[in-house]
């Protein structure tokens, strides 16, 4: 067990310094310097304008190790395995404070979002699967693929003209973290998140359960007398969560990511609106790091699931 | 060479390459049987589908000069589809809503009263035109990133599976490296990263998307490798790339065409994310819907806009979901279930 | 001698090619108190069906016609919810696959104990007691511990233990045992066939034995009813079916084992294979493989000629032997 763990965190270093690697490949030499000055300065700048600002943000470094030993690989590197992260390209504010204001907002978009999309999901492909092969399951197959055939776009869009604009049920953007008003700001975000990700979260949850319900195990259970609603919440729920482990432990990172869309739409400070922010702003060092930082989540998810399979199913020893 | 020109002739070895695979799934009993329970499934989604193959189809031939040029002078030496024809001189002022006679802000007629189905949008080019045109930019999107996805993604899922050890090993960090980053961010940087165009869309949607078949035909190649044919063949003396060509590849088509119209829905939908960050593709349902957001907030509101390029998106998709359900239950009840 | 469990006229349909099909084809079993009746014949013939056609677990989109007695009371009709006091609790079922037929996530005690308690209002740290007592007589070594047991930590032969302590948790009155040791090695067969015999003789229950094994058929049976191609051909005694079938199937299958086949003589193989149910012939299904077959075997369905008070014959040309 133990030595599974530490090869398996070993492996995801690796993976992360392919991340890291594959980073500066995409902002460094794919992306040459002067491009982001320029395009963090505008086009016309003086050169030696250019050259003090890559000085300030350490961008005058050459590229390689090879071409010299203070390069701005291994500066890339070192910067991001320390979290120093440096000052945004755009307005030179320091990143790590943007950063730690940014966790807030966006635990308190996804949690509830989270865990209201997987309770909803599971619940209803619960139902959907126990009158599996009847027309409630085939209304409910449809609703899905309707559901997932919508663009994320056109959820928001819609509830903010209608539910906002026309209903005035809730303000059309915004954020407040006072406890007695946050909730007002965050319904309608919930609501669309939780929305455009059911379509395609019950389908699966579905297929789950409805290939747990022809397996011999449920007709042993049959044969015992257990009723159609105990196997379905005890054996085949218990059987199924090992398939929707893998799916929720992988959101799980992106809890602290929020999502980049609704974030940035409803006007929520998050992560995510940071990281739209950055691409709006051409800010490159502040995308860097947020790409970065949720590769970083999500490898540390991936080992979370494999780890947690042991928990949940008894089979899966590891080695 | 034009790029009007290039697009003619893939439209050429597009309907050569449709009339040839139409003649290969009659020949093949399984194909043919495929076909055929597909149809008898879900027809409409089919018809809806070619639908909108058809006008990209169209809207892909062109040519410059010829009928209809008019009072337009820039039309002269511009190649034109036919459905830019069917709408050339069609233009007014500016916005009017669908079937309108007077112009939407003031009260001055219109050029073409009555006849503009979606209305105009705020340069008066008719809504109606420009949806239709979206739909070869769809097309595009998820075709050509599908062309570049696939093979690639064969190519390593193949070569891992079957010669196993470093090179499994190589794949398999790559895979694990490219799924670590979120696939929207990895995609917004690549876009960021290369000239804005079409391609480079594809290109940046290709790398990202590729990843997910890459590891169902690695894990497909282990299984069939260990067949007692393949091994048959190994033990004749029969090399890998023969083998894999012969024995490997055909088993895995059904999981191409599945894979192809599953990914599909997927890329267009993160298109029209990219277009609403503004590193999208012109002329796309997406860059529409962006840019009709903000008319939202006019008053009286403009709403023809949005809701004809966001209906023919979700048509579209739609209409492609419930084909590409139909495809997976028939040609493949369980491997790709937990997969995609 | 009483009848605990009575099958009358059972018929079961799936779907096949547009039509639907008969896969159990009025088939009449009865089964006697403390008697085991052996239901043979090869896969697919229907065997299974006709078990899982009782207990009415048949999956979608199959149906079910027939009756079915349990103690003389018609069970078929039983509301759902009754039935389901029925299953496990007067009729018990086994499965041939041990290795799938438990819950992978859920202790093999666990296990027996939902089955004690969906029937009986017991607590569970009696239950559970009970459940031990179980696992000592099916023979589990040191059941205490077994009790917390995954069933991936247990052997086949140690699986269907499981099972058989799961069937007999609650003293049911039949037990249908569906190939209960065909998927085990041959010495935890024979273990496996002892201790059903041993339950067998200390519990007095009634068992419908499923089986394609005639040895297994010599060893445990009172009664032996034969089943082709979805109906059954031939029914006695023991020593009637393996010792004087007059069935052209049957004796065909006792001449293919060697243990019971005459010595000295060549093994026999039955010509062709059992078709499958859409292709099925319209009089005796057993005909296009028949050496005795002639003119009306393809036409009419042979009915059951009477050759003692318990042995039974459904074959034209034993008929016309009887007649002539």
């Amino acid at each position: 067990m133990l030595a599974y763990v530490v090869r398996r965190i070993a492996y995801g270093v690796v993976v992360v310094a392919g991340v890291l690697l594959l980073l500066f490949v995409l902002f460094f030499a794919v992306t040459d310097p002067n491009d982001i000055a320029r395009r963090a300065l505008g086009d016309k700048v003086p050169p030696d304008v250019i050259e003090q600002w890559k000085a300030n943000h350490g961008y005058d470094k050459p590229l390689w190790p090879w071409q010299a030993a203070d390069n701005l690989l291994f500066d890339h590197f070192r910067r991001m395995v320390t979290f120093d992260f440096g000052r945004s390209d755009a307005d030179d504010a320091p990143i790590v404070d943007r950063i730690r204001r940014g966790i807030g907002p966006s635990l308190v978009l996804s949690v509830p979002m989270f865990a209201a999309g997987l309770l909803l999901g599971v619940v209803l492909a619960l139902f959907v699967a126990f009158f599996r092969e009847t027309y409630i399951d085939a209304a409910g197959v449809f609703v899905c693929v309707l559901a997932m055939s919508i663009s994320i776009l056109l959820y928001i869009i819609g509830a903010q003209y209608v539910v906002a604009k026309l209903l005035h049920w809730f303000p059309i953007s915004g954020f407040d973290p006072a406890p007695d008003v946050v909730a007002r700001f965050l319904a309608m975000p919930v609501l669309v998140g939780v929305l455009t990700g059911f379509g395609g979260d019950v389908r699966f949850y579905r297929t789950v359960f409805v290939e747990e319900t022809s397996r011999d195990y449920v007709r042993t259970a049959r044969a015992k007398g257990c009723g159609e609603g105990r196997i379905m919440l005890w054996h085949v729920l218990k059987n199924g969560m090992i398939p929707i482990l893998t799916r929720v432990v992988l959101a799980i990172p992106f809890l602290f990511t929020g999502s980049l869309l609704l974030e940035s739409f409803f006007g929520i400070p998050g992560l995510g609106s940071i990281t739209v922010d950055a691409i709006n702003g051409n800010d490159f060092s502040t995308l860097r790091t947020m790409v970065f930082i949720f590769s970083l989540l999500f490898v540390v998810g991936q080992i979370a699931v494999d780890v947690s399979y042991s928990l949940v199913d008894p089979r899966v020893r590891l080695e | 060479m034009e790029t009007w020109v290039v697009s003619n002739i893939v439209v050429a070895v597009l309907v050569a390459g449709a009339v040839w695979s139409g003649v290969y799934v009659r020949r093949s009993e399984m194909w043919a049987q495929a076909a055929r329970e597909l149809w008898r499934r879900s027809p409409v989604a089919l018809l809806v589908v070619s639908l909108y193959v058809g006008i990209a189809l169209v809207d892909s031939v062109s040519w410059i000069g010829g009928d209809g040029v008019g009072e337009d002078t820039v039309a002269l030496h511009e190649a034109r589809s036919p459905i830019d024809r069917l709408f050339a001189d069609f233009r007014e002022e500016s916005y009017s809503a669908p079937l309108a006679a007077v112009t939407f802000s003031g009260e001055t007629p219109l050029l073409h009263p009555g006849t503009h189905l979606f209305g105009t949008d705020l340069l008066g080019r008719d809504i109606l035109h420009q949806v239709l045109k979206g739909a070869r930019i769809a097309l595009l999107i998820g075709g050509v990133t599908s062309l570049l996805a696939i093979p690639l993604a064969l190519f390593f899922g193949v070569s891992a599976g079957y010669f196993g050890g470093r090179t499994d090993d190589a794949v398999f960090f790559l895979m694990s490296v490219l799924s670590s980053i979120p696939s929207l961010l990895l995609l917004i940087v690549l876009v960021m990263v290369m000239d804005k165009s079409t391609l480079s869309v594809c290109i940046a949607l290709a790398v990202t998307s590729w990843v997910g078949f890459c590891r169902i035909s690695r894990g497909e190649t282990l299984k069939l490798r260990e067949l007692e044919y393949v091994q048959a063949a190994r033990a004749l003396g029969i090399g890998p790339v023969r083998i894999m060509y012969r024995h490997i590849l055909p088993n895995l088509m059904h999981l191409v065409v599945i894979t192809f119209v599953l990914m599909f829905s997927g890329l267009v939908l993160s298109e029209v994310i990219l277009s609403w960050l503004g590193i999208g593709v012109d002329g796309s349902w997406g860059r529409m819907i962006d840019q009709a957001r903000d008319e939202l907030s006019r008053d009286p509101i403009v709403w023809w806009n949005l809701s004809a390029a966001g209906a023919a998106l979700f048509g579209l998709l739609l209409a492609v979901n419930f084909v590409g359900d139909a495809v997976r239950d028939i040609l493949d009840p369980r491997t790709l279930r937990e997969n995609l | 001698m009483t009848a605990v469990l009575e099958v009358e006229g059972l018929t079961t349909r799936f779907p096949f090619s547009g039509r639907r099909v008969p896969i159990v084809d009025d088939v009449t079993l009865s089964v006697g108190r403390g008697q085991v009746l052996a239901l043979v014949g090869e896969s697919g013939c229907g065997k299974s069906m006709t078990a899982l056609s009782i207990l009415r677990l048949v999956p979608k989109p199959g149906s079910v016609d027939g009756v079915v007695r349990l103690d003389g009371r018609e069970i078929q009709s039983l509301p759902v919810s009754e039935m389901r006091q029925i299953r496990g609790h007067e009729i018990a079922m086994i499965f041939q696959e041990p290795m799938t037929s438990l819950n992978p996530v859920t202790t093999v005690g666990a296990q027996v104990v939902e089955a004690i308690r969906l029937h009986e209002k017991v607590r569970k740290p009696e239950a559970r007691g009970r459940a031990r007592d179980l696992f000592g007589q099916v023979g589990i070594p040191d059941p205490e511990a077994r009790l917390d047991a995954y069933p991936h930590q247990l052997s086949g032969g140690l699986k269907q233990r499981v099972m058989i302590a799961m069937a007999l948790s609650t003293r049911p009155k039949v037990l249908i045992a569906d190939e209960p040791s065909t998927a085990l090695d041959v010495t935890i067969q024979a273990q496996l066939l002892e201790l059903l015999r041993q339950i067998q003789r200390d519990t007095g229950m009634a068992i419908l034995l499923i089986t394609h094994d005639l040895g297994v058929v010599n060893e445990l049976s009172d009664h032996v009813a034969v089943m082709y191609a979805g109906r059954i051909i031939e029914e006695g005694t023991r020593e009637e079916v393996l010792g004087s079938a007059r069935h052209p199937y049957t004796t065909g299958l006792l001449r293919s084992i060697p243990a019971l086949a005459p010595r000295g003589e060549k093994l026999a193989e039955i010509p062709g294979v059992v078709p499958s149910p859409d292709q099925w012939p319209e009089g005796c299904r057993f005909a296009p493989r028949c050496a005795r077959a002639f003119d009306p075997c393809p036409e009419r369905v042979p009915r059951p000629s009477g050759l003692s008070d318990s042995h039974r014959v459904c074959c034209h040309a034993v008929a016309e032997e009887l007649a002539g």
